[in-house]
């Protein structure tokens, strides 16, 4: 790899690889409120504050909704934001989380991927975000500690971006990621503080008609967050699905520009394939869950069969044409899905990969598979299992049931 | 730092400071509040945002793409408006030592009506004074949700009428008192705290002014008359917020580090209690407490005047008088 910088490794869990993060891309206000398993990076970043290792005001709310609401409030007013949070945590900024969106502010955020109530349960799964696809938040969801790191450094430059300004989730797989220790590669502080740059502000024209920069600035006022009738509201909701599509293009460069000083991408920043060019049969998954499909393909391969993975790291926004020609060569597909869409026949996952290959030609076969909830273990053999079920139906050319449960007592 | 003598808050000053709060707005005729926020902004002595929680205020001031607003201005929600503040106040402080601020100090306005300050907004209110961010907290009181259409908050006066404490045959209207939010304040050992009616503009001013000047967290507690939900005539909404102070409804104070001390509009009937006026003076007026004057519902009325001078000797308590 080329010009890859010195970087030093250091043992990390994935909330302390996103606090490391965040504590090198010069964030000027991070908001936040401890939630299981989010919490140690709120307690890293105020160790780094206690210590005058960062240049951060830190305020430590009295709920996730002024979390987020500070965090929001601080990115229009021209600061560089940062908050983390899960579970319930996240339902409850679920108001914020359009206000943030739709005020155009690049807060970044990093999720420890948690179950929601009830019954309680702390552990890792997807339902937290997936409650909150329809946001108008970029969400990015990562394979281990390392991406966790590389991905809220990039998420930085993604959001601010001049021609995205939206907000970015960072998803890591709650106890699988955020707790586990692995040897992680961080880049010195200058690099990533020279690669995140300081913010640039969009230019609007306030209501003296004067073009002025887009933020609460006292020489030159603007009015931020106004009521929108039916003659306007319509407008403001189009151009941040066009702030989507722009994030499609700039997502990739970026994740192109990070390769080239650190040495490490992820697939092209959307989707990271894995041996699925010319699979039959391909898995499907977000998070940590590809690292075992990866094990469990490499087995496959050995044995001569053509299995192959597609790990959606952006879902949004979703890179339908990527998937489209990634699996371009499969006859049988398995969604996996961390969450659940009661009553909707499927997960969320599943129905948008399956909409992104109606308009195929070649329609394979899509099955579902929910898996892990509440932090249920996934083992490398359920993964095998399910590449044995797509055998079974490139063989019978027939499914017999389209949405299944990975290690459930039923 | 400016004295109070500096602060130039005679009429004609006032009238020569160019308007904050601009003409246009949609406010109905004789809205106290939209009074309130053009007398508020005479009294900012610099660089200032605003906030403005969800509400009336908000609404009809910020109707894209018009604005009545000529410093920057925010508004995100409704429970979360000290939240606003606070965030604001988080960047503009590392701003600053940064670099990247030219502005040696901006000061930091949140508004709010009763219902985003008693009841949904209490929490991030608590939360950001804990927290001592340097921020004044306007809460502009019109005693009830009425952007909504004149629902019941934790600000409505007991015997109020409202869309859902309506007065029936059975039930004489909201059946619980007013929240004493400004002590509450004050409760939380906060630098500033005062109430203020628009009928005494200077006091109204000064206390803004003050409220500014405190480094730290003020709250400011306005009475702000609202005719189509209190069912009274628009033209009477400033002589409402006299009435107010003097039956001692809404007695004009300010605790400064948890001293109380009387506002000198209210000392008159501290000092001269002969001069107080009976609480029906005020209540007859309105028609949201037309039934407490049907002999069903009369007591209530009585209870009203046995709290509120129950209310004003514990005032005059902890003011020392």
């Amino acid at each position: 790899m080329k010009s890859v910088v010195k970087q030093e490794v250091l043992a990390l869990n994935g909330d302390e690889a996103v606090a490391y993060a965040a504590k090198q891309s010069d964030v000027d206000v991070v908001a936040a409120y401890p939630i299981t398993p989010q919490t140690i990076i709120v307690e890293r970043f105020s160790e780094y504050v206690a210590n005058g290792e960062v240049e951060t005001e830190f305020v430590c709310t009295e709920s996730e909704h002024s979390a987020l609401t500070a965090c929001l409030a601080a990115s229009v007013t021209g600061a560089r934001a940062f908050t983390a949070s899960a579970s319930a945590g996240l339902a409850l900024m679920h108001e914020m989380l359009f206000v943030t969106s739709g005020c155009r502010a690049p807060v970044v955020m990093a999720i420890a991927n948690r179950a929601l109530s009830a019954p309680l349960n702390i552990h890792g799964d997807h339902s937290d975000t997936m409650t909150e696809r329809d946001s108008g938040w970029i969400q990015i969801y990562v394979e281990n500690a390392q991406e966790a790191y590389d991905s809220v450094i990039q998420a930085f430059r993604i959001a601010e971006n001049t021609d995205v300004l939206l907000p970015v989730i960072v998803g890591l797989d709650g106890f699988t990621l955020s707790h586990t220790l692995e040897n992680v590669h961080v880049l010195a502080d200058d690099v990533v503080k020279k690669f995140v740059g300081t913010r640039k502000f969009v230019n609007v024209v306030n209501h003296e008609g004067k073009t002025v920069p887009f933020k609460l600035d006292p020489d030159n006022p603007t009015s931020m967050g106004p009521i929108a009738l039916p003659n306007y509201y319509f407008e403001f909701k189009r151009q941040q699905e066009e702030a989507m599509k722009n994030a499609l293009k700039i997502i990739p460069q970026v994740n192109r520009e990070y390769s080239e000083i650190s040495g490490r991408n992820y697939g092209d920043g959307l989707v990271d394939p894995y041996y699925v060019e010319d699979a039959e049969i391909a898995i499907v998954c977000l998070g940590s869950t590809a690292g075992t499909v990866k094990a469990v393909v490499d087995e496959m391969r050995a044995d001569g069969v053509k299995a192959g993975l597609l790990r959606i790291r952006t879902f949004r926004p979703l890179p339908v044409e990527k998937i489209v020609n990634t699996l371009k060569n499969a006859k049988a597909v398995a969604v996996m899905d961390r969450s659940m869409s009661f009553g909707g026949e499927g997960g969320p996952v599943f129905h948008e990969v399956r909409h992104a290959l109606y308009d195929t030609d070649k329609h394979p076969h899509i099955v579902n598979y929910i898996y892990g909830l509440g932090g249920r273990d996934t083992s490398p053999m359920q993964i095998r299992k399910i590449y044995e079920d797509l055998q079974k139906i490139l063989r019978t050319k027939h499914v017999e049931t389209r949405v299944q449960y990975l290690g459930l007592r039923e | 730092m400016q004295t109070e003598t500096e602060w130039k808050f005679t009429a004609k000053d006032i009238a020569e400071k160019p308007d904050l709060f601009l003409s246009g707005h949609r406010a109905c005729a004789g809205c106290a509040p939209a009074t309130v926020l053009r007398l508020i902004m005479k009294a900012v002595r610099g660089p200032t945002i605003v906030t403005n929680a969800t509400g009336c205020m908000e609404v009809v001031s910020s109707i894209y793409p018009y604005t009545s607003w000529a410093t920057p201005w925010l508004h995100t929600a409704f429970e979360n408006v000290a939240a606003n503040a606070s965030g604001i106040d988080a960047a503009l402080k590392i701003l600053k030592k940064k670099g990247r601020s030219k502005h040696e100090h901006v000061d930091i306005i949140a508004l709010a009506g009763d219902g985003g300050t008693y009841d949904i907004g209490i929490q991030a209110l608590s939360g950001a004074v804990e927290r001592g961010h340097d921020f004044l907290y306007v809460l502009y009181d019109n005693e009830a949700y009425m952007n909504t259409g004149i629902q019941r908050s934790g600000g409505t006066p007991l015997g109020a009428s409202t869309t859902t404490s309506p007065a029936g045959t059975v039930i004489p209207g909201k059946l619980e008192h007013k929240k004493p939010i400004a002590d509450i304040m004050v409760a939380h050992d906060m630098p500033y705290v005062a109430t203020a009616s628009p009928y005494y503009w200077r006091d109204l001013l000064v206390k803004v002014r003050k409220g500014l000047e405190v480094n730290g967290p003020a709250f400011l507690h306005v009475f702000a008359p609202c005719p189509r939900g209190w069912r009274s005539d628009p033209a009477k909404s400033i002589e409402l917020s006299r009435l107010a102070v003097e039956t001692c409804i809404f007695p004009l104070w300010e605790a400064v580090n948890g001293d109380y001390q009387l506002s000198t509009p209210s000392k008159v009937f501290a000092l001269a209690p002969q001069k107080k006026k009976p609480v029906k003076e005020y209540l007859q007026v309105q028609g949201r407490f037309r039934h407490l004057f049907t002999p069903k519902f009369e007591k209530l009325a009585e209870e009203i005047q046995r709290v509120t001078d129950e209310r004003w000797k514990r005032l005059l308590k902890k003011c020392g008088m």
